[in-house]
């Protein structure tokens, strides 16, 4: 049994195959023990773990929050808004800053594409991406990929739809990557000006028309629409997104019976995903928050490693 | 897992199966019936172990004893030392431990620490009200104050040496070996 081979986790687009599988089933155990009464053991005692977010999050944040307590191992969060940066410190000497404090695992979240591959330069300690600009956001996709996994039995094969705003997604593309190392195929349906030129050279069946990538789906992942990078009127408005993309009842039922609804999350309600679809049971939107941590415990677990071999039993 | 060359066989199937008949009797006698015992077999090798102490126990008492699985990876005192994290495993004990006698079962007992861990964890699930130790094989060399309650067979090895203990579910063939560590 070889052992796992990343110091870093960037994007899913370099860890091989066999590793995504060593993380999913490392995130099997944690699953366990996150479900029993004292939720705790102490593998990572001694550890530090830093997260230090550059943009807003909820449940990424708190989740590697918990996923590290959970495992024994020191967190504190640093707030970029009451730090430093403020005062207009770069982000390789805070890095550098929040390293020589002997931290052990760096969990950043960066609006810049690359900026924590930058930062594998210049630092020792390992680094988890927790999302940057709009390249990867691998822990949410190895999430997603547990989340099938669990509830389909298996990857290899499936029929997977990713519908909304791929151009500035960055879980578009971590999905994107995973799903195809572990043999999904892969359909992905948005307006034309939120589909990124060349997708279609990651291997995905890409479709303008909604129902057209559902049909016959196991699974579809609703992406939220980011308001918030909509400024140069990519879409005519809300509204007609809302008409043409919205996953609801009577869209989800061109895929197939038992297809299983997924989104990232935060929910924007009646623009990408309906109340009813939501909150319907096809939905595994609140069990992709509990796999989070579950996720990210495996991710902390594995990177932690140290550095003499050596052998018991 | 081990490797080397092999110096002697000391128990073969029959003399494993009779170990592990016996063994269930002492369980029994010692604990006055199983009313309260579980048994929890620590991976990989403890876990068919603990199953076929069950059966055995099932023969003489017929009660069905729970059997559960424990993986003690995450409360291994050496994951700092190690270059690559070990793969963990599942737990798997879905019943109620609180108040049971807890018997531990394990292969080879050594130096201690995976029956140190394996405290850690089983305490971690709840609090029982015993807790016993079997073992296939204790082969010395303890580095902390543990003792096996169930011994299967005692066997005095050198620190070079390497026991192997082979069970039919895991390795295909049923003995136990001793091995010299290629230095």
């Amino acid at each position: 049994m070889s052992g796992f081979n990343c110091k870093h986790i960037l994007g899913l687009r370099d860890i091989a195959r066999e590793d995504i599988c060593k993380i999913l089933k490392t995130a099997k155990a944690m699953k366990e023990i996150i479900s029993r009464p004292i939720k705790k053991v102490p593998a990572l005692r001694g550890k530090t773990v830093v997260t230090l977010f550059y943009e807003n999050s909820t449940r990424t944040k708190l989740s590697f929050d918990l996923a590290a307590k959970y495992l024994s191992a020191d967190t504190v969060s640093l707030s970029v808004s009451t730090s430093s940066v403020k005062k207009g410190e770069s982000l390789i000497d805070t890095a550098r800053t929040v390293e020589a404090m002997r931290t052990d695992i760096l969990v950043m979240r960066h609006p810049a594409s690359g900026a924590p591959a930058t930062l594998k330069n210049y630092l020792n300690c390992a680094i988890v991406n927790a999302g940057d600009g709009m390249n990867e956001h691998p822990t949410q996709a190895l999430l997603d990929l547990f989340t099938i996994q669990e509830k389909k039995g298996k990857i290899e094969g499936l029929r997977v739809a990713i519908i909304g705003d791929i151009l500035h997604s960055r879980v578009a593309r971590s999905n994107i990557w995973g799903l195809k190392k572990l043999g999904a195929e892969v359909a992905v349906a948005a307006p034309s000006t939120l589909i990124p030129p060349e997708i279609e050279k990651l291997g995905v069946e890409v479709y303008t028309k909604v129902e057209e990538a559902l049909k016959g789906a196991d699974v579809v992942n609703v992406l939220r629409l980011q308001l918030e990078r909509q400024e140069s009127s990519l879409i005519p408005s809300l509204r007609e997104y809302a008409m043409m993309y919205c996953i609801n009842e009577k869209r989800l039922n061109h895929a197939k019976d038992d297809v299983l609804l997924m989104h990232p999350g935060p929910m924007n309600r009646g623009v990408e995903i309906s109340d009813d679809v939501a909150d319907s049971a096809r939905s595994a939107i609140n069990e992709q928050v509990t796999n989070g941590v579950a996720v990210r415990m495996a991710v902390l677990y594995l990177l932690a490693g140290g550095e003499k071999v050596e052998k018991i039993d | 897992m081990a490797c080397g060359e092999e110096k002697a066989q000391i128990m073969n199937e029959k003399d494993i199966s009779r170990v592990l008949t016996r063994i269930a009797h002492e369980i029994i006698e010692r604990n006055k019936g199983v009313e309260n015992v579980v048994l929890i077999g620590i991976r990989r090798r403890g876990v068919p172990l603990a199953e076929r102490i069950a059966q055995n126990i099932e023969k003489i008492e017929g009660v069905k004893v729970p059997v559960g699985v424990l993986d003690i990876t995450l409360y291994r005192d050496d994951l700092t030392t190690l270059s690559h994290q070990p793969l963990v495993h599942q737990t798997k004990v879905d019943f109620d431990i609180n108040g049971k006698v807890v018997i531990l079962v394990d292969d080879v007992l050594f130096t201690g620490r995976t029956v140190r861990a394996a405290l850690d964890a089983v305490m971690d699930l709840g609090r029982p009200g015993a807790v016993q130790l079997m073992v296939l094989v204790d082969r010395g060399h303890r580095e902390l104050p543990i003792r096996a309650d169930f011994v299967g067979k005692n066997v005095p090895t050198s620190k070079k040496e390497v026991i192997a203990v082979r069970i039919k579910e895991i390795d295909g063939e049923e003995n136990v070996a001793i091995l010299e560590r290629p230095s």
